[in-house]
């Protein structure tokens, strides 16, 4: 293979990001050097086991992994702007939407929401970690390596190019040769392992290290809709293992899972991927109604209207969610027996999900509303996030869909679930529990700036595309003719992206000038919240709770308050128990990433050769016998006379 | 467990019962994943493409001696647990020296019969049926060989520092381990090569 193969050459944008990623590798590891970070990287960041730290890393790659998303779709509006545009040609256009699906899902939904369940868990059960840490650490490293690998694939190789869901044949060598798909097999194989990982890791966290007296019905909502969706990962994540792996052999070593030819069956991977798939949908939304739930429930001054009703509807959403799968290909010859049976479990998620719906309107029922912008969030996802479950009954009609299938009525349907139903709940969370994370709040101002640009965008964007959709445009066409009528359409949602562009702008400013300038004097409980999160100071000290909580209500935090028995007694405290650091994670997931790197390229030797690397950190790790340390009580108690004054 | 009034060894701290239960999950995952092999499997079982079919090559007296083996292998890794929470050092590790000596030559016995196969001219790359028979047993089988490799690795921990309460939550993980790849070889056994010989 020679150079000119290796990295991508030929097209100008691509040259201009290879020269911008160079500088900005140059610049960053000068800057760290002349800053003489790097001990302090490892030793704070690198070898961390603090789940809170972790969150913040997720929480960091997936605005990362936001903005390369972003910029692709930005590509993707632009060259669809008016009719006939050459500014990308075909092949970049199918790149683009393959990475835009791929890293919007995966590597910007997921570590974002796996980010704030990192940091705010422990902490609202009042646990002083996960049940893993170590684990924890893997976790997030393994996907930090998937995500860059993956990445890798845009100057080094060539992007994947099959759409995010990859359908064979098309994704087989046979109609997609070079290493393009390798790169999606491998990273996402690689990244998947760190998401089953932390789904296993909450499952245990949950069940075994809820505060004491906190039983399952005094569960702060957001745990249970963690709990349920790590349960849907353990159940889910492994289908996609196996679907990976088929498509790995089938693309790598030549066997016959999915190609006809010798007897493969191509509907194998749909069905595979969609069983992955559609519980995949409610892994990333589910977290994200536990936040609003939480949002809303603060900000109305009120506790969760129908609480129980609430747990029970997740629950429902969870089962339904394996049960679903082929609507997403209704129009691939299944018998009408088997369709109708789809359309109707389909249809049936509407019914906890309006439950849900309903709980939150009664609990903003005379509430006491506060629009903070966290609040803001909240109430636009009602209404935003109600089109697109009522356009997504419309395509659960099995008949109707032969309709809108692989239009973009769909494209705009899937838009108006995720992006109120993910997106508008991790704002709302970060702008939440930032000053938990970090000590500090972000701009109130600036925030509302954040909020009006990102939602005025967001419906300016995909509302014309369900109209284009219903006159018959089809998903992932880069370009159309003029006679179509749609420039006008396309040309109004194009200039939404913008403004959802500049949305996400004024969050970078915001972020940056909140550093800079904003109080630090929050005090632990700047929005006069419910649950026990709230308990300990801002930012949560690295041990969480100096003494662990004693838990008699729902919302025990608020009750607490309000009769005024928050207090900590010197007598209480006990030398607190701490893991310690570990080095293996980050390079246990180095070696992983370089493992694929070389199965993407198919040189198997090499893979090998760094597969000693893997087999060194798996033994490395069972001889670790580190037992952690004890924080000493003299410490514990200066570090919370810092916040709380003085002790009783 | 009426006659046992004290928490087993391997129970006693919090950490090891957070340990155990994660396995638990894992194993849960574990299932999911062979579910999946198992599905495809019954999808490309009968997509020979004019290669070898399961009775063509499926040879009855190999796998019962296979099957024999890796049974008598999960018992003896029971023995071995049943020799930690006596406090029997060298009872687990006779013990579990035997499953690890039965588990290499289960792995013998059926990297013998793969051979066979491609003799036979069923490889890997021969059919849709090949692929998904090829995938699911050998994903069993890397499961056997890196059982054996952790479950030597604990044995080195366990001759170092004993029987400790860490040392027995971990080697009793790695029997859960074990007899898990028992129970899903059963289903291999049933579902592959008896459902293959007769259908």
């Amino acid at each position: 293979m020679s150079l000119d193969e290796f990295f991508v050459t030929g097209d100008p944008l691509i040259l201009a990001s290879q020269i911008a990623i160079g500088l900005t590798m140059v610049g960053l590891i000068a800057l760290i050097t002349y800053l003489k970070r790097w001990k302090w990287l490892w030793n704070e960041w690198f070898t961390t086991v603090d789940h809170k730290k972790i969150g913040i890393m997720y929480i960091l790659a997936g605005v990362l992994m936001f903005f390369r998303g972003g910029v692709d779709g930005l590509l993707m509006k632009a060259q669809t702007s008016r009719p006939g545009l050459d500014l990308l040609d075909a092949q970049h256009y199918d790149e683009i939407f393959t990475t835009h699906g791929v890293i919007m899902i995966l590597f910007m939904a997921m570590p974002l929401l796996i980010g704030i369940m990192n940091v705010v868990i422990p902490l609202q059960i009042g646990a002083r970690d996960v049940a893993f840490p170590k684990l924890n650490a893997f976790s997030f490293w393994i996907f930090f390596a998937g995500a860059m690998l993956f990445n890798l694939s845009f100057v080094i190789g060539g992007s994947p190019d099959a759409g995010w869901t990859s359908y064979f044949p098309l994704a087989g060598k046979e109609f997609t040769p070079g290493v393009g798909n390798n790169y999606y097999a491998i990273s996402l194989q690689i990244a998947g392992i760190g998401t089953l990982a932390t789904g296993i890791n909450f499952v245990v966290t949950i069940i075994k290290m809820r505060a004491p007296g906190m039983s399952w019905m005094k569960l702060p909502i957001f745990v249970w809709t963690t709990f349920i969706t790590s349960i849907i990962i353990v159940a889910a994540f492994p289908i996609l293992t196996i679907a990976l792996l088929y498509m790995t052999l089938d693309r790598l070593f030549g066997t016959h899972f999915f190609t006809v030819a010798a007897g493969g069956d191509p509907m194998l991977w749909l069905n595979l991927f969609w069983l992955w798939g559609h519980p995949e949908v409610y892994i990333v939304v589910l977290p994200a109604f536990g936040m609003f739930s939480e949002v809303i429930a603060t900000f109305a001054r009120k506790n969760l209207y129908g609480y129980k009703s609430m747990v029970y509807a997740v629950a429902g959403i969870a089962f339904l969610s394996m049960l679903v799968w082929v609507h997403h290909f209704y129009t691939m010859g299944n018998s009408a027996a088997v369709n109708s049976i789809f359309s109707l479990t389909t249809m049936m998620i509407a019914i906890p999900t309006g439950v849900k719906i309903f709980n939150w309107l009664f609990t903003l029922r005379k509430g006491r509303i506060e629009f903070s912008t966290s609040m803001l969030w909240a109430l636009a996802f009602i209404p935003c996030f109600t089109i697109g479950g009522v356009t997504g009954v419309m395509l659960a009609m099995a008949a109707a869909d032969y309709q809108y299938h692989n239009t973009m009525f769909l494209v705009a349907h899937f838009h108006y679930v995720l992006i109120p139903g993910v997106v508008f709940a991790v704002f709302a969370g970060l702008y939440y529990w930032w000053p938990k994370m970090f000590g500090f709040k972000l701009n109130e101002k600036i925030g509302k700036w954040h909020f009006w640009l990102f939602v005025i965008g967001f419906n300016m964007t995909f509302m014309p595309m369900f109209f284009v959709g219903l006159d018959g445009m089809s998903r992932r066409m880069y370009t159309y003719a003029e006679s179509t009528g749609w420039g006008a359409w396309l040309g109004f949602s194009a200039v939404g992206s913008l403004v959802m562009a500049a949305g996400f702008a004024a969050l970078c400013y915001n972020i940056y000038w909140s550093f800079r300038y904003a109080s630090r004097n929050v005090g632990n409980d700047p929005w006069n919240a419910r649950s026990l999160e709230w308990a300990t100071a801002s930012p949560a000290p690295h041990y969480n709770f100096a003494v662990v909580p004693e838990v008699e209500n729902l919302d025990d935090f608020w009750y607490k308050k309000k009769k005024g028995t928050l207090g900590l007694k010197k007598s209480d405290l006990k030398p607190v128990h701490m893991p310690s650091n570990s080095w293996t994670p980050i390079v246990l997931a180095g070696a992983f990433g370089l493992v694929g790197f070389f199965l993407v390229f198919e040189w198997i030797p090499l893979a090998i050769i760094a597969a000693v690397g893997i087999v060194v950190g798996l033994v490395a790790n069972t001889f670790d016998y580190d037992d952690g340390y004890h924080i000493p009580v003299d410490e514990l108690e200066e570090e919370e006379r810092e916040w709380r004054g003085d002790l009783q | 467990m009426t006659s046992h009034t004290t928490t087993p060894l391997e129970y006693k701290t919090e950490q090891s019962q957070m340990n155990i239960l994660g396995f638990w999950v894992f194993l849960g995952a574990e299932i999911v994943l062979f579910s999946t092999l198992f599905a495809s499997y019954f999808v490309l079982e009968h997509n020979t493409a004019g290669g070898p079919a399961g009775q063509d090559i499926f040879i009855l007296k190999d796998v019962l001696i296979e099957t024999f083996i890796l049974l008598t292998s999960s018992f003896t890794s029971g023995l071995a647990i049943h020799s930690m929470r006596n406090h029997d050092k060298k009872g687990v590790l006779i013990w579990m020296i035997i499953t690890l000596l039965l588990g290499a030559g289960f792995l013998y016995m059926e990297i013998n019969e793969f051979i066979h196969y491609v003799h036979e001219g069923a490889t890997i790359q021969t059919s849709g049926f090949t692929a998904a028979f090829f995938t699911l047993l050998g994903t069993h089988g890397a499961h056997v060989t890196f059982g054996i490799i952790w479950i030597s690795l604990l044995l080195v921990q366990l001759v170092r520092r004993g029987i400790t309460e860490k040392t027995s939550s971990k080697l009793f993980i790695s029997s859960l381990y074990w007899h898990f790849l028992d129970v899903v070889w059963i289903f291999i056994f049933t579902f592959v090569y008896l459902k293959g010989m007769v259908m």
